[in-house]
């Protein structure tokens, strides 16, 4: 299929078919011989304007292991931006250093403003509170790498549904395939509103629930989240709700077979760490995926993968 | 009882079924003050379709497409009447478009159209009721978050 996507912002802009394809594009990615190649003599500006080492660990590894190479910020301290640049103007500088852009920013939007001023391709590796693109098909990619679908399957997911943009935008692109979603979380960090009526828009079957028990038994997969102290705006509500989910092996004994527990990471307390020798455990091969998954998508931005 | 008679205009535009509590924004966005004109601007008039409405008449005044367009938001039943010679020639209602060009400020304090110098795009999920995303930071509003620029 012809993928005429320039960039990777929001899980949004992208039609099941294309979500497909970029997934398909991981898969042969993976096992491609001379991969170490196919994009040697370009060069990956990594500009993060917040830190998120994994992330940009995860894109730097990316880029390495097809032969190209990486240039970039991971503080804009000391730099023009801390000078006052705009971000147009600083965009406008880094496309003449680089082939591609990958852009973490707290502020909303950035990347979108970054991509409607770009010429190179750019990719959204978290807008504040928006969109991080690329941890949503790493997700999907572990899903069917896992469960060897998509469609058919009970997705819980667990935590702070209010806050977490990894789930928006996971619940958002599993609504276009044909799957069954269990929110769990406490009343105070349940799913937005807007997006509820969105799924159910779109006639996805959909449960809301407090009890991780009840999701454990009917789930195929069981994503877990953690409680971000960061996108509380009151401290109060989050001492209240921190820590209401712990998943330990001896819960998982009443799980469905092939139950798969992933998480985002990092974790703090939500996963016992006896659950990672279980073959429940999906976690740390999920964040492996995360390089396989942004392989193919520098390699069909920069137009080297058909 | 004695009524209080608003006289027609000869040349220029009128608008009608204003909700009553909207009259004065819209006059507000119509940019009023100072303009040289017949200017007639009547408010709680009892309406059967509002209950209390608004209408304002302005002499010789060609609406500007941005002027409409925030009429439009923030009082989508009203209609603009285009009068010539004390007679209506055009009639419209007013309709919301499906993209929303730097007419309005986005209601995320944390949308980067809030941080830098740049004009906000909105796109029209729903018209009625009024549902609006951000281009940029993705954020869905209703009508009571619009603030115009």
């Amino acid at each position: 299929m012809g993928f005429d996507k320039k960039d990777i912002i929001s899980i949004r802009d992208f039609s099941k078919k294309e979500i497909l394809y970029m997934l398909e594009s991981a898969k042969k990615i993976e096992s491609m011989q001379g991969r170490e190649k196919l994009l040697r003599g370009k060069i990956l500006a990594t500009l993060f304007y917040e830190p998120s080492t994994r992330t940009r660990l995860s894109f730097e590894s990316a880029m390495l292991r097809l032969g190209g190479s990486t240039t970039g910020f991971s503080d804009p301290k000391g730099s023009s931006v801390a000078k006052g640049e705009t971000l147009s103007d600083t965009i406008r500088i880094v496309e003449g250093y680089s082939d591609i852009i990958v852009i973490r920013h707290p502020v909303e939007g950035a990347a979108r403003l970054a991509a409607d001023t770009a010429h190179v391709p750019i990719i959204n590796a978290g807008d504040g509170a928006n969109q991080h693109p690329t941890q949503t098909l790493l997700d999907l990619y572990t899903i069917l790498k896992s469960k060897g679908r998509l469609d058919g399957l009970t997705v819980a997911m667990v935590g702070d549904l209010k806050y977490g943009r990894t789930v928006h935008s996971l619940a958002h692109a599993l609504s276009l395939f044909d799957t069954r979603m269990i929110f769990v979380a406490p009343e105070s960090l349940g799913m937005p509103d807007d997006l509820l009526d969105e799924l159910k828009g779109k006639g996805v079957d959909l449960t809301s629930t407090a009890s991780l028990k009840d999701a454990i038994r009917s789930a195929d997969i069981l994503y877990m989240t953690r409680i971000q102290k960061e996108r509380f705006p009151d401290i109060v509500e989050y001492e209240k709700v921190k820590g209401v989910y712990v998943l330990s092996s001896a819960m998982l004994s009443s799980a469905k077979k092939g139950l798969k527990v992933m998480h985002p990471l990092p974790r703090v307390d939500e996963i016992s760490t006896d659950v990672d020798a279980t073959e429940n455990a999906v976690y740390f091969e999920q964040a492996k995926n995360g390089v396989t998954m942004r392989e193919a998508l520098l390699a069909i931005l920069l137009g080297r993968l058909k | 009882m004695k009524e209080l008679k608003i006289s027609a205009i000869k040349e220029g535009t009128v608008i009608d079924h204003i909700p009553a509590e909207y009259t004065f924004k819209v006059a507000e966005i119509l940019d009023l003050e100072g303009l040289d004109r017949i200017i007639s601007i009547s408010s709680n008039l009892k309406s059967k379709r509002l209950g209390r409405k608004g209408i304002i008449k302005v002499g010789g005044l060609n609406l500007k497409q941005s002027d409409v367009q925030k009429i439009a938001l923030i009082a989508p039943d009203a209609t603009l009447n285009i009068i010539r010679e004390f007679k209506v020639i055009d009639k419209k209602k007013l309709k919301v478009p499906d993209v929303l060009n730097g007419i309005i400020r986005c209601f995320n304090p944390n949308c980067i159209t809030n941080h830098e110098k740049l004009k906000s795009r909105f796109y029209v999920e729903s018209k009625s009721p009024l549902s609006i995303r951000c281009h940029y930071c993705e954020r869905l509003g209703k009508r009571e978050d619009i603030e115009l620029v």
